[in-house]
Parts: structure tokens; sequence; C-alpha cells
């Protein structure tokens, strides 16, 4: 926790989140922008379009293109060419470039997408949960989540300088919740671009498409070589973990701003029950736990901003101490009946020497609002565990019987 | 001067793709970038950790060829690097007017400046010679086999130029690797003209087809001496020239030496389809005046 709010206070001002990320974007002054419009990713792309049209962004290509399916294909062969690359999308359109998302990760190409996390169809829904980028997990895209709309905004810039890093060259999907960051009015220092040239030096690929040194991208592996491609891919993801914290911390330096790097805790290290969770959500259980702090309930929050690379060690850190662990999840593993967070560190967890308890509940699906009564009560059910141990391993939250 | 796609790929004996990226390459010159989506000419020319490509060449997927390339054009555009290079993405039938329609259409309607060549072999011949949009009619392909009550596939070709026609493209032309001297001089006008340019060049497969691998050209030639397939281009939406044929040949020609319509000649009622086969190529000396 090393914001400073001190300085933060004089330069805020009042955006919506999209804007805060567009303007973001503009700061990390991208060659070629192109996306398709989708709920609730709109406002972005549009800003970023209207920056365009005012020539706040220069060289700078913005490519209206016809699907998500093109807006991502586009951005192989812009960042092959050795462009600065940027989209933004979320839901069907993140599921709709889902094949393209491994062609870009195992070409290792260093796009930036940026994803205003929404429910998928069927029912089609437009309010948030994470069921889109989580199914994405595999793509061998980063994916990093952000709290508040100053950190999304934040996070863009972080994000180019994670993926473009010569020993990363991954992408990296910059999430922020849907409707509750993206349309959320906040009061947010936008991005110094001086600072930010500072920050994140200019795209210079190392291989690019060039007439003068001809290149072949996207060659095809036989079973002689097709797995160390992949070996690789974790290679970089494993060196990932380190660059993550690094960029979060080069970042507080400039900027003086922090949001922790893989993950961030608040009050966790004496407390007995920690919540776990991605997203603006952490904001609610953050007021959750100072109000039971204030009861004498010893609970703590640990937010995950890295889901990958997987943050392992540093989530079995933060938990050690604790008796009781919950994580709470805003997707599901149809027929596990788990959210991935609760899968993922059950799983990382197994063969270590850290043997807590953990639980975890399904929350906030398509939208649905998670009042701080139900984050209570969900600490009342972590308290029964420490006491009796675990009844109900996983569930749903709020669940409406009466429309069962 | 140095060959452009190097010798030594895995390409068939007389095989059409490495004809006609070979005479790309030759219209286009060195100073250019190669899109091509997932096929024979991808899979043969870039087995890692080797490449025939002596100009830089990207592949990413199947469908979205056009769209790779719209980007790679961008880019050079922001980067104050666009205007001699060419930019060409090259991709088969099946790539280009069936699982990349989408995609082809969404660049050509952008306007972006770039050329895009279809290997029209009629049919998905990486995969085993299914049937794809280009598939002529009555072929017997692996997913339309002729049978005891099939003649092939039922449906004419899509009119591929056509459609790109009413994109507005400012040039759309059809070619034959029959055809060198015709393919690399309208290659090379289509990568001159500013915005998205259409060439599609017919190509016939060894394999898919069946005929002898010393046969490429000679079908090739005798689809266009048929009237099977008219050589033409359309400028800002205006037929401005075509190949005239004095004297066609009639259509058996062509179909006799190609197994994928060996079943016109030996099932009942095959004289019929024939006759249906020869209608197309009489409609198509009409339609562009080729006689």
């Amino acid at each position: 926790m090393k914001r400073n709010f001190e300085d933060d206070k004089k330069n805020m001002v009042v955006v919506e989140g999209s804007y805060a990320v567009a303007d973001a974007v503009k700061a990390c002054r991208p060659n070629v922008i192109s996306a398709y419009p989708i709920t609730p990713q709109t406002h972005i792309v549009e800003d970023l379009s209207q920056f365009i049209a005012d020539g706040e962004i220069p060289n700078c290509e913005y490519i209206n293109v016809e699907s998500e399916f093109s807006a991502i294909s586009a951005l192989v062969g812009s960042s092959a060419a050795g462009a600065r690359s940027y989209s933004a999308t979320t839901s069907q359109g993140l599921e709709l470039m889902h094949e393209v998302l491994f062609n870009i990760s195992g070409m290792r190409l260093p796009v930036v997408m940026t994803v205003a996390n929404r429910a998928v169809s069927a029912p089609i829904n437009i309010w948030n949960d994470h069921q889109d980028s989580i199914s994405q997990r595999d793509t061998g895209w980063i994916q990093l989540h952000a709290e508040d709309t100053q950190e999304a905004s934040d996070m863009t810039a972080q994000a180019f300088k994670i993926a473009e890093d010569p020993d990363i060259l991954l992408p990296v999907l910059a999430c922020l919740d849907g409707f509750i960051l993206s349309h959320v009015y906040e009061p947010v220092v936008l991005l110094d671009e001086e600072l930010v040239a500072e920050y994140l030096p200019p795209f210079e690929p190392k291989f690019k498409l060039d007439p003068k040194n001809p290149k072949t991208f996207g060659a095809f592996a036989d079973p002689n070589s097709y797995t160390e491609f992949r070996y690789l891919q974790q290679q970089a993801m494993n060196k990932a973990l380190k660059v993550i914290e690094d960029a979060a911390d080069e970042f507080y330096d400039l900027f003086g701003r922090h949001y922790g790097g893989l993950i961030d805790t608040y009050q966790t290290e004496d407390a007995d029950i920690i919540l776990m969770a991605m997203g603006s959500i952490v904001g609610t259980i953050k007021d959750v736990v100072d109000k039971l702090r204030a009861q004498g309930v010893k609970v703590g929050v640990l937010k995950v901003r890295s889901f990958r690379p997987f943050p392992a060690e540093a989530i079995k850190n933060a938990i050690k101490g604790a008796k009781v662990v919950v994580a709470l999840d805003k997707n599901i593993s149809l027929g596990l009946n788990e959210g991935a967070l609760f899968t993922e560190t059950k799983g990382s967890l197994y063969n270590t020497n850290v043997n807590i308890p953990i639980i975890g509940f399904m929350i906030g699906h398509g939208g649905r609002d998670i009042p701080m009564s139900t984050m209570e009560a969900i600490v009342d059910e972590a308290k029964k565990v420490i006491d009796s141990g675990i009844t109900v391993e996983s569930q749903f939250t709020d669940l409406k019987e009466e429309l069962l | 001067m140095k060959p452009l796609l190097q010798a030594g790929h895995r390409g068939c004996a007389g095989c059409c793709d490495a004809i006609a990226a070979k005479f790309t390459l030759m219209a286009a010159g060195e100073d250019c970038i190669v899109v091509s989506p997932t096929g024979c000419l991808e899979v043969m020319t870039t087995p890692y950790p080797e490449s025939s490509w002596n100009v830089p060449f990207i592949h990413s997927l199947f469908e979205n060829n056009a769209a790779v390339a719209s980007g790679v054009e961008a880019a050079l555009k922001a980067k104050g690097e666009f205007g001699k290079t060419k930019i060409i993405a090259m991709g088969g039938d099946g790539a280009t007017l069936d699982i990349g329609m989408r995609s082809i259409s969404g660049a050509f309607e952008r306007g972006h400046d770039f050329t895009y060549v279809c290997i029209d072999n009629e049919a998905y011949m990486n995969t085993g010679v299914q049937r794809s949009g280009a598939t002529p009619f009555a072929a017997s392909t692996t997913t339309s086999p002729a049978g005891k009550v099939s003649f092939g596939n039922i449906r004419p070709k899509k009119n591929m130029p056509a459609i790109m026609v009413a994109h507005g493209s400012p040039y759309v032309t059809t070619t034959s690797i029959g055809y060198p001297k015709d393919m690399i001089r309208k290659v090379k006008k289509a990568v001159d003209i500013e915005g998205p340019t259409y060439v599609h060049a017919h190509s016939p497969c060894t394999t898919g087809w069946g005929f002898d691998t010393s046969k490429t050209i000679e079908i090739a030639k005798l689809a266009v001496e048929t009237c099977l397939w008219p050589l033409y281009e359309v400028e800002d939406g205006e037929l401005t020239k075509a190949k005239k044929i004095k004297n066609p040949k009639p259509v058996e020609d062509y179909l006799k030496m190609q197994r994928r319509f060996k079943h016109l000649f030996t099932m009942e009622g095959g004289d019929e389809m024939i006759k249906k086969i020869q209608a197309l190529a009489d409609a198509n000396i009409e339609k562009f005046g080729l006689q």
C-alpha cells in the first residue's frame, strides 16, 4: 500500500472509467488500434476514436474492423510489423477472438487489450462477471485485473511495459469490470504523457516484417519442435511473475501510485479469515473488512491482480497464517461447480506445507449486486469452517430458490 | 536475380501453389511483405526451422488473412514506412471465399492498400480435396463425391471476382497459372494501383483434380481455351479487357483429363451433365465477349 494520495489529490479529475483507460492508451502512444464495438467496451473505443479525430494520437492508425475476429487479427499483422498495437473488447467479442488469442501468444506478439469484463451468453446479459476473460485462461495471455478506475488506467501503461519486455513478449489482457468500472465516474489522475514516455520505452522489436531483413512468422512446427514453443511460452510466464512486480514498482517510483504487483493485501497479516477476489469486488470487501475489524473480527482481503501468470507463491505466503481462506469467483467451471480462483488456489497449495481450509463462493454472475450483507454472511460461513470444518466446499451465492 | 520463393520447398511435383506464388513474387519484387493463411502454401514453404521465403512472410490463421494484411498496412502507415513496400495477401479458395469471406470483405470495404491473390484450386486440397465454394459444378470431391445417385458437387462456383467488384475495388482481375505473362502483368498492375486490388488465379491441383504432374499448365490452359475460365479485367467497376478465344475447345477436352470429372464419362446421364457444363462455358463467351 504505497499510494501517494497527497500528490494524487492535486491532479485529480472526475472522468468515466472508460475515458481514463482511453486516455491512458493515448499516453502509451499506440501505432495501431483495431476494435469492434461491444457493450460495455464501447466508450473506450469511442474516446480513442475522438482522440484520433482530433489529431491527439500521432503516428497512429485506427482500424474500424468488421468483427472482433478481425479486430484482433489485424493486430497480428500490425504487431509483427513493429507497431505498438491495442484493442479493447468484452464477453462475446472476446470469445470470438479465442482462436486468435492463442495465435498471438504463440507468435510472441506483445499486444495489449483491455477487457471490460461481462457475462457470456446464453442467456444474453451485458452486465459484469469474469466468465469472459477466465475462459481465455489457457490462451497464453497475461491476465491482469484492476480494482478501480485509477488502477485500470495505470494498468494500461504497466501492461505495455510487461508485454514488450524482451524477456516476456507475451500479450496482456488488462481487465476492468464492465459498467462497475467502465461506466463509473470517479476522481482519477490521468497519466502524464512525459512520465509515460519515461516509463515505457518505444517498442522496437528485435524481429519484425521487414523487406530489408526478411523473416518468416507463423511457421508450422511438427512434433519435433512444437513442444519447445510451448515450453518457451511457459518460461516467459514464469519470468513475468517478477516483471509484473517490477512494472508496478517502477510505476510507483515515477507516478507515486501502487496497487500491488501480482497481488495486494489489506489487513491480512494477523487475519484468521482471508477473503480473496479479483476486480472491483475487492473494494466492497475492504469496506466489509473495516466494519468487521471494528467488531473485532480478524478478517482481511487478498486481491489477485495477476490471474495469469498465477501467483501461487505470493498467494501462499499471504495466506499461510490464516485459519480459513474464502475464494470469491465471478465465474464458474460448469461441471466442477467451482470458480477458477478457488480451484487454482486449492490446487496450487496441495503439495505445499500450507494446509488451510479453503472454501469457494461463486458470486455476482451476470452483474448481480453484491451487497455488504452478502459478504458478511460469507464471513459467517467462514467462521463456521474455523469452528467445525468444511461442510460445503463451493457454492453459488444469493441463489433465488423461487426462480428454480 | 535471387529467387524470392526458394527451391526445395515441400510442394508436390507440378504444384500450382508454388507456380502461383512464384509468378506473384516475380511481379511484386523483393520489396514486399507476404501474408498467407493456413493451407498448402504455408505448410509446404515454412516447416520450422526452414523457410522458402526470401521476402518477409507471415501466416496467422485460416480465416483472417485479409485482416492480418490490414494490420500490416496500418502499421507501415502509422510508422511512416508505407509507400514502396507492396503488401500481398495470398491464399487459397477456401481461405478466401469461404472461411475468410468476412475478413476480405471488411478489408476491401475499408480500402486498405494491398493486393489479394486468390490461388483457386477449387477445393480444400490441404485437408484432402473437400468441396469449397469454388468447386465447379459436377466435380467429385471427398465431401461431394460422385456416387450411385450423385454427380458430385451440385452448385456452380461462387463468383468471387464479382463480389470483389461490388466492394468498389479499383482493380479486379482473373488470371491463370497457365499464362505466366498474363498473371505477372496483372499482379504487377494490381500492386501498383492504390487501394485494395484482387487477382483471382485459376490453379489446377495435380493431386486434387487427378492429373499427371506434368500436366498442370496444360490443364490450366484448357480451362481458358474451353472458356470455362475467362481471363478478364475490371477497372473501377467496368469490364475493360477479356482474353479472346477464337475457336473454343469443347469442355470435354478439359473434363476428360481429370479424375474429378471421370464419372461424367462413365455414369448414365453424364452426357447431360457435360452439356450443362458446356452451357456454362457458352454463357461465359456471351457474358465476357470472348469471341
